[in-house]
């Protein structure tokens, strides 16, 4: 089915004008490449005509092709009349723009963007009435939205173009997300995105209690593109962007696709109360709007902008009434405006590059070097005015016949008639203005090029061909009205309808006397339009973009000053944050908790734990209160550590305190270092109120933790820990159970903790590696501890117990997994020693005697621990499963060997490793002597 | 005992808290020591409490829950590391940032 | 015996334990390794999506001992995507830092490659305790990372990060010990099915511990208000890392789900789990609101970023806290979608800034740059592609959440807010493109740098892929339903991981147990 063809016939014709761009820069290809550009459309305007017979035939033609059924996102094509009439309209004036636009990019090398541009836009504009599937509108929809954002910023250099562009995006973009929301809560509704089944289920949709949600999310849409007051203010800003766009996009095809989407979704969620009242009264101010301010603009383009403004809400408006008539005004009106705009504006386009102005204040009386322009004018001019014999006439005398037809509700009655006379009269009164102001109403003055420059006859061609169109559509309503509108309005009635009778409406009297009134009035009005200027510039001076602007501006002010109030880079306000979230909601949790207390018996209290504990207790709340004296509150802190290291014995955990003592020692000579860096003393700076809501926040806190213990510890054990002590020697050949656990049950655990010990380091190693505190520490003083020699008894000392030290850590090492031990503490206990010679003899002695760096031995420890485990893959185990045997060892009596013990030592490695390479690193930082060599 | 332990790792944990809200590196790093304490011994005694039943096979008859401990034991090492990561960190912080306040020099420069 | 499933652990850790052992090497090999590490992890992550897409679950006994009483490696069709979107991430990661990011500092490689075994632990692991122990590792290498580089903006980022994080590892052992101590169990599988058979009167105590668990995956997570670390540690840090950074998040949130949907799944522990759902809703939302407010307020490229992140972080959240499993789906295809947008926008954010005459990726100063228009083309695709626009994968994503959220309770909500963060978007990026890409004007540099092609590649190749997810949408969009519809149903899970063993009288209600193919270690040779 080539319906896919006609969407993306002009993507192909993009990319080689792409390509044709590349290959040939420059200005003087720009007919060429303009001959390129035309050939999409024309293909895709014939193939339309070749639909017509089909069309006529009255039946729609689908394509449907499956892409993400899971969201009913289907690449679905349909042809009908409706999407038919806006087809040729987008591929006819495009081919026109494009001839037009060779000319009046002649000379610029801006032209190839031009056209690649303009050719994505007719795909998108294609895909928007072509498609069956509204998600798959939606595409293109948006796919507009951003190539008009291009399009307007396409002279980016200047200010104004900018934020036009930034401001069209933003309104339609938002209008997009709108309408995302409406077609989806649609789609929910009928089950399906496809227009065929949603213009089947119209009762669903209305008595759906979603559809007031969903029309307004829907019109939002529409509006939005179709630049509807409020959201018209972004149409004349986009007149920034060259004068083919402005004629293509934003009066004849792009802001036409809102008036379509409405005329689309008509059948399904027309005919409510709901949908006339929004509609129509959105159509009237608009209409209203657009219409009085455009009869104040001097500049050409903008009338114009305002002009499309107030026609678009004319449509609208029609569109709103609902009734079939009023739809076949609103579409016959439709194709007479795409024919008399598209041609004003090219004409402002010519005025513009050679008169180099688009001030009607001085550009004047051009008719006597520009006859031909001048001629060709009379027609759109006079159409848009509604003169007689002319399409706009008529189209306005449907509208005024539709006006008297309206009967409910009350206000409208009268109302409406009355507003679109007047509305009328304004627009009779702007196009004469346009008219009569550029090429008579006296001499020029001071234009930039005067006389003007010359332009080649050809770029008349393409206001030739339209102003024809619309004297045709004049002449020839019934004809033009069969062959075109009628299929479409047919097609939004679902129905075929009767023909739209043209002798009637010759012979109306009522409408004939309104537009008569609006003539006359019209011409009086611009007679009397200079006192009216005067009043108007008393009037103060709204510019909207910079309303726009501004608005941005504060709204960005406002989320900076936000986001740093909360995000103010206070690390005590994060933490106090995070303890909040933690406390809150566990606290609302326990509140209504009755049994703390859980049912099993309480173990009898001792006096020997009772006073550690007081002992552990009274350390802690010392560091507390002696934290500003730095040196006492880590001597305190070491007792603590002390008494945790008691607790653990003393409640039968032999390793876990052999652990904890040798790493407090680690610990604590480490934070001491530390400490000779930094000042001894915190000062006090916390104010009373912040101290109060610590403490209650500490509180809150301790309270917490100690009502889930007791809590906890109140009631029955029930563990998997039973299978442990079963198997602990049958499966894992080590009776120390814990052990066991470590390097056996859980060694995956010990794998990954050896691993974050390593990184520790060899993060210290990285981030210290070019950091030195020398500067810093002369400042300070204190540079005791570390970097050179120390007593000499100390270094006799230290030198004699490194090798008792390391003989004691092989035997723990060893026994480790039979009795309390094994890597770890080993490891921590070789570590310590030889922190002891870096400690006595200084860094650099301690460096020359290492024998060999850190890191690789950190990296070796890894890799035996991940060796063992992978070495039972070939005994066909999982990773880590362990086989031990028992031997004898001289001397040392039966130890097993076990695999886990080969594990166990690249657990050893890598403490030992890891402990130095942070101490020696720490130690370098200290050296006197400036960095040095790398350490470790 | 029960409640006297419960009672402790409440003030550890509370002293641990109070010290980490304060605004010096130092101070930091003793209440997260204290309060990795806190955790361990909670971890701990979540094996419940018993006295002189070593998870040691053959040593003693009764054993208590050994998996706590294996865990503890874990959380310790893994603590250990971030201290000493941590602790050198805040060197490097105090000396870069000219202070040994958490939020060094200005707590709010990039605020202007 | 089947141990491919466990090279996404054993792989990064060899390759960065050897990168120590021969600490020597030059920048070349460390380079060499790594990459070709990574690609063997993008192998082995393929084989897990496939090896999952044929059986739900794929068990690893560790030690060869029986969970619950060994380590028990899961793989189903959530940790194989998560594997998956990993391990392509940090490909392009590497990739990128071999430009030259990685020569700012020692060892980047080798922590590079931690961090990637941490986050593959996190995602295999069916332990609860094996996860905090995988949290570590992936927190102590990310903190490396993050400070790779240098400098005084890192330093504090990094002070606040890593001390918040170790309050949030406190943390995590408090809800450990309390749930161990309730239960006497560490395995997932079964902490499931005790936690569903436990006594009322521990109810409240598991509730609490579950909300103390979300404090926990919040943090790493960036849920407000535990998300004040992230926006200045993304934007200290260095490129690629920050880019690698885009899946941390997601580790919080897969941690979420994998803990409060299946360890607190089963029906009977229904009440704790809405009790998190219950809080994580209103939380969520905001964060989203956040997020989109310090989109708009944002003055860099990398804060707007970070601020994204934010925003999908919520996002993601909100439509867990929906608990419904469509919608799960759906936010996994997001998940996707927004994991690689946000690393493309932090490497873009590099990419321009270094061709920016001045001020780097800021917003307040107006500078030429050179190659305006591939870096302005590659900038309007991203954007489009961020901003959810068709035709990318966040617009597909966009449009399932919104769908399948649509007749769930509360999610107008969830579409004001997420509709409204979309525009605010939009704003945000028009803004910064018309000010970085038009308001220069003609001005250009004084010496164009030639252009580095391979920073340039692999951000376009990223954005690429955002766009095949759209277009190949429908098969990935099957096989995450099927894995959503696994995670809703954890008496399968319990039941694939424990097999008939059953500790407690109270039996798993088998009427629930999906007849789920299990493929155990032992079974496949």
């Amino acid at each position: 089915m080539d319906m896919g063809l006609l969407i993306f016939l002009p993507v192909l014709g993009a990319i080689a004008s792409f390509l044709a761009r590349l290959k040939q820069p420059g200005p003087d290809y720009v007919p060429t490449h303009a001959l390129l550009a035309l050939i999409a459309p024309a293909v895709c305007l014939l193939l339309l005509l070749g639909y017509l017979p089909r069309i006529q035939s009255g039946e729609a033609l689908v394509y449907t092709l499956s892409w993400i059924p899971g969201i009913g996102l289907d690449l679905a094509f349909r042809l009908d009349g409706l999407s038919w009439l806006f087809a040729v309209l987008i591929t006819g004036i495009g081919c026109l723009i494009i001839i037009y636009a060779r000319y009046y990019f002649a000379g610029k090398d801006t032209a190839g963007r031009f056209f690649v541009l303009i050719q994505l836009f007719m795909t998108a504009m294609l895909g928007i009435v072509l498609s069956e599937n509204l998600l798959f509108m939606l595409v293109f929809w948006e796919l507009t939205s951003l190539v008009s954002f291009l399009l307007i910023g396409f002279t980016w250099t200047s200010r104004g173009a900018r934020r036009g562009a930034r401001m069209s995006l933003v309104i339609t973009g938002g209008g997009g997300l709108a309408l995302l929301g409406g077609i989806l809560l649609l789609g929910q509704i009928v089950g399906s995105y496809q227009i065929t089944d949603i213009l089947a289920a119209a009762d669903t949709i209305t008595s759906d209690d979603r559809y007031p949600l969903t029309l307004t999310l829907i019109l939002l849409g529409a509006f939005t593109k179709s630049a509807q007051a409020p959201f018209h203010l972004w149409l004349p800003h986009a007149m920034a962007a060259p004068t083919p766009v402005s004629a293509y996009l934003h009066s004849a095809t792009m802001v036409k696709a809102g008036l379509f989407l409405m005329a689309r979704l008509h059948p399904a969620m027309g005919d409510t109360e709901l949908w006339f009242t929004l509609i129509t009264i959105t159509g009237m101010i608009t209409l209203m709007v657009g219409a009085f301010v455009a009869m104040f603009m001097h500049d050409i383009k903008g009338l114009l902008a305002y002009s499309t403004i107030s026609h678009l809400g004319l449509i609208t408006l029609l569109i709103g009434m609902g009734s079939e008539m009023a739809m076949a005004a609103a579409l016959f009106h439709l194709v007479c405006h795409a024919l008399f705009k598209a041609p004003l504006f090219m004409m402002a386009g010519i005025v513009d590059q050679t008169t180099g102005s688009r001030d009607m204040r001085n550009i004047n009386g051009l008719w006597k070097t520009m006859p031909a322009l001048m001629l060709i004018t009379i027609i759109p001019a006079a159409a848009m005015a509604g003169l007689p014999l002319m399409s706009g006439y008529l189209s306005k005398k449907m509208l005024f016949t539709e006006s008297l037809l309206v009967s409910a509700p009350g206000w409208a009655e009268t109302l409406i008639p009355v507003w679109v006379t007047i509305a009328g009269l304004f627009s009779v009164a702007y196009s004469v203005r346009i008219f009569h102001n550029v090429f008579f109403n006296g001499q020029p003055v001071n234009l930039p090029h005067w006389p003007p420059k010359k332009k080649p006859a050809g770029m008349l061609i393409p206001l030739l061909i339209l102003a024809l169109g619309s004297l045709f559509v004049g002449l020839a309503p019934q004809t033009t009205y069969d062959t075109l509108v009628h299929l479409a309005v047919s097609a939004t009635a679902l129905t075929q309808l009767p023909l739209y009778d043209f002798a009637a409406l010759a012979e109306a009297r009522v409408p004939a006397m309104m537009s008569l009134v609006a003539m006359v009035g019209g011409l009086l009005f611009y007679l009397a339009r200079n006192p009216l200027f005067a009043i108007h510039r008393q009037l103060p001076e709204v510019d909207a973009k910079n309303i726009f602007e501004r608005t941005l501006q504060n709204c960005i002010r406002l989320a900076q000053i936000l986001v740093h109030r909360l995000e103010n880079g206070s690390l005590q306000r994060y933490l106090a944050f995070i303890l909040v979230a933690a406390i809150a909601p566990a606290l609302w949790m326990l509140i209504g908790n009755s049994d703390w207390r859980g049912p099993s018996e309480l173990t009898s209290v001792d006096a020997i734990g009772v006073f550690g504990a007081i002992i552990l207790c009274l350390s802690a709340i010392g560091v507390v209160l002696f934290h500003h004296q730095r040196l006492p509150a880590l001597l305190l802190l070491s007792v603590t550590g002390l008494f945790v290291t008691l607790a653990f014995a003393r409640f039968s955990a032999p390793d876990l305190a052999l652990t904890q003592l040798s790493v407090e020692v680690m610990a604590i000579v480490i934070m001491m270092l530390a400490l000779s860096f930094l000042p001894q003393t915190s000062p006090r700076e916390s104010g009373g109120g912040r101290v109060i809501r610590d403490l209650s926040l500490a509180g809150l806190a301790g309270t917490g933790v100690a009502l889930f213990a007791y809590a906890v510890l109140t009631r029955p054990a029930d563990t998997i820990s039973g299978y442990f002590l079963a198997n602990s020697v049958p499966g894992g050949g080590g009776t120390n159970v814990v052990n066991v656990i470590l390097v056996d049950f859980r060694g995956f655990d010990t794998l990954g903790e050896i691993t974050v010990l390593g990184i520790a380091a060899v993060a210290v190693f990285a981030f210290t590696r070019d950091l030195h505190l020398k500067q810093r520490v002369a400042s300070s003083g204190s540079l005791k501890g570390f970097a050179e020699p120390h007593p000499v008894i100390l270094q006799m000392v230290s030198r004699m117990v490194l090798p008792i030290a390391l003989l004691v850590s092989a035997y723990i090492f060893l026994r480790g997994h039979n009795m309390p031990g094994g890597g770890f503490i080993a490891g921590l206990v070789t570590a310590v020693a030889l922190t002891l010679q870096y400690m006595a003899g200084g860094l650099a002695w301690a460096q020359e005697r290492m024998l060999t760096r850190f890191r690789p031995l950190i990296g070796a420890g890894l890799l035996i621990a991940t060796a063992t485990g992978i070495g039972s893959w070939f005994t066909g185990y999982p990773f880590l499963t362990s086989a031990f045997a028992h031997m004898d060892w001289p001397i040392l009596g039966e130890f097993e060997l076990a695999t886990a013990l080969l594990f166990d030592l690249g657990v050893y490695t890598t403490v030992v490793a890891a402990t130095l390479l942070i101490l020696a690193n720490l130690g370098k930082l200290m050296t006197v002597a400036g960095p040095g060599k790398e350490a470790g | 005992m029960e409640l006297v332990i419960a009672i402790s790792l409440g003030v550890l944990t509370s002293t641990g808290v109070y010290l980490i809200l304060r605004a010096r590196t130092f101070s930091v790093v003793l209440g997260l020591t204290l309060l990795s304490h806190g955790v361990n011994l909670f971890l701990f005694t979540m094996g419940r409490l018993t006295t002189g039943a070593p998870p040691l096979i053959g040593l003693t008859e009764s054993h208590t829950d050994p998996l706590p401990q294996a865990l503890v034991l874990t959380a310790i090492v893994i603590s250990f590391a971030m201290t000493a990561f941590v602790v050198v960190l805040a060197l490097k912080a105090a000396v870069e940032l000219r202070s040994d306040h958490v939020d060094g020099e200005d707590p709010n420069e990039d605020r202007q | 015996m089947n141990h491919l499933m466990i090279m996404p652990i054993v792989i990064p850790l060899i390759t960065g334990a050897f990168l120590l052992l021969m600490y020597g090497y030059n920048i070349g090999r460390q380079r060499f390794l790594s990459v070709a590490s990574t690609l063997l992890l993008v192998v082995f992550a393929i084989w897990a999506v496939m090896q999952a897409g044929v059986h739900d679950y794929t068990l690893y006994h560790l030690g060869d001992w029986q969970p619950p009483f060994g380590i028990v490696l899961v793989l189903d069709r959530l940790s194989a995507i998560m594997l998956l979107l990993t391990a392509l991430l940090s490909l392009f990661c590497v990739l990128y830092a071999s430009r030259g990011s990685d020569e700012a500092g020692s060892h980047f490689h080798a922590l590079l490659q931690f961090q990637l075994m941490g986050i593959n632990g996190a995602f295999l692991t069916g332990d609860l305790f094996n996860l905090f122990v995988f949290f570590e590792v992936l927190l102590i290498a990310s903190y490396a990372l993050l400070l790779h580089g240098g400098g005084r903006a890192r330093s504090r980022a990094g002070l606040h990060y890593v001390i918040i994080n170790l309050v949030g590892s406190a943390l995590f052992l408090l809800a450990l010990g309390i749930l161990y101590g309730l239960t006497g169990t560490l395995n997932m599988a079964d902490l499931a099915q005790v936690i569903a058979n436990a006594p009322a009167s521990d109810l409240p105590l598991l509730k609490a511990a579950s909300l103390l668990l979300m404090v926990v995956f919040g943090i790493k997570a960036a849920l407000l208000p535990l998300l004040f670390w992230l926006p200045r540690a993304y934007s200290a840090a260095s490129a690629p890392v920050a880019a690698l950074f885009a899946i941390m998040t997601k580790v919080g949130f897969y941690a979420m789900v994998r803990v409060f949907l299946v360890v607190f799944g089963l029906d009977q522990a229904a009440p704790a789990n809405d009790t998190v759902m219950a809080w994580l809703w209103p939380m969520a939302l905001i964060t989203l609101t956040l997020g989109g407010i310090g989109v708009l307020g944002a003055s860099s490229l990398r804060t707007l970023t970070a601020y994204m992140v934010i925003v999908s972080v919520g996002i993601l959240l909100a439509t867990l806290a929906m608990n419904n499993q469509h919608l799960l789906a759906a936010s996994l295809f997001y998940l996707i979608h927004t994991t690689c947008m946000t690393a493309v926008f932090f490497l873009l954010a590099d990419l321009i800034g270094r061709y920016r005459e001045a001020g780097y990726d800021s917003f307040s100063i107006i500078s030429p740059l050179a190659h305006r228009w591939l870096l302005g083309s590659l900038f309007l695709i991203a954007a489009v592609s961020m901003a959810s626009l068709p035709p990318f994968s966040g617009f597909v994503s966009k449009a399932w959440i919104l769908q399948t959220s649509s007749h769930l309770p509360g999610y107008l909500w969830l579409w004001a807010t997420i509709l409204g963060s979309g525009l605010l978007i939009i704003t945000a990026l028009s803004r910064t493109g018309s000010g970085w890409f038009w308001r220069p004007g003609e001005r250009t540099l004084k010496v164009t740098p030639p252009l580095d092609r391979g920073r340039t590649a692999t951000v376009a190749l990223m954005i690429a892929i955002s766009l095949a997810l759209s277009l190949f949408a429908q098969p990935v969009m099957n096989y995450l339903e099927v894995a959503a519809e696994l995670v809703y149903q954890p008496a399968g899970y319990v039941d694939a991981v424990l097999g008939d063993y059953i500790r407690h009288d109270g039996e798993v209600n088998s009427s629930e147990v999906n007849s789920s193919n299990v493929n155990s270690g032992e079974v496949t040779q």
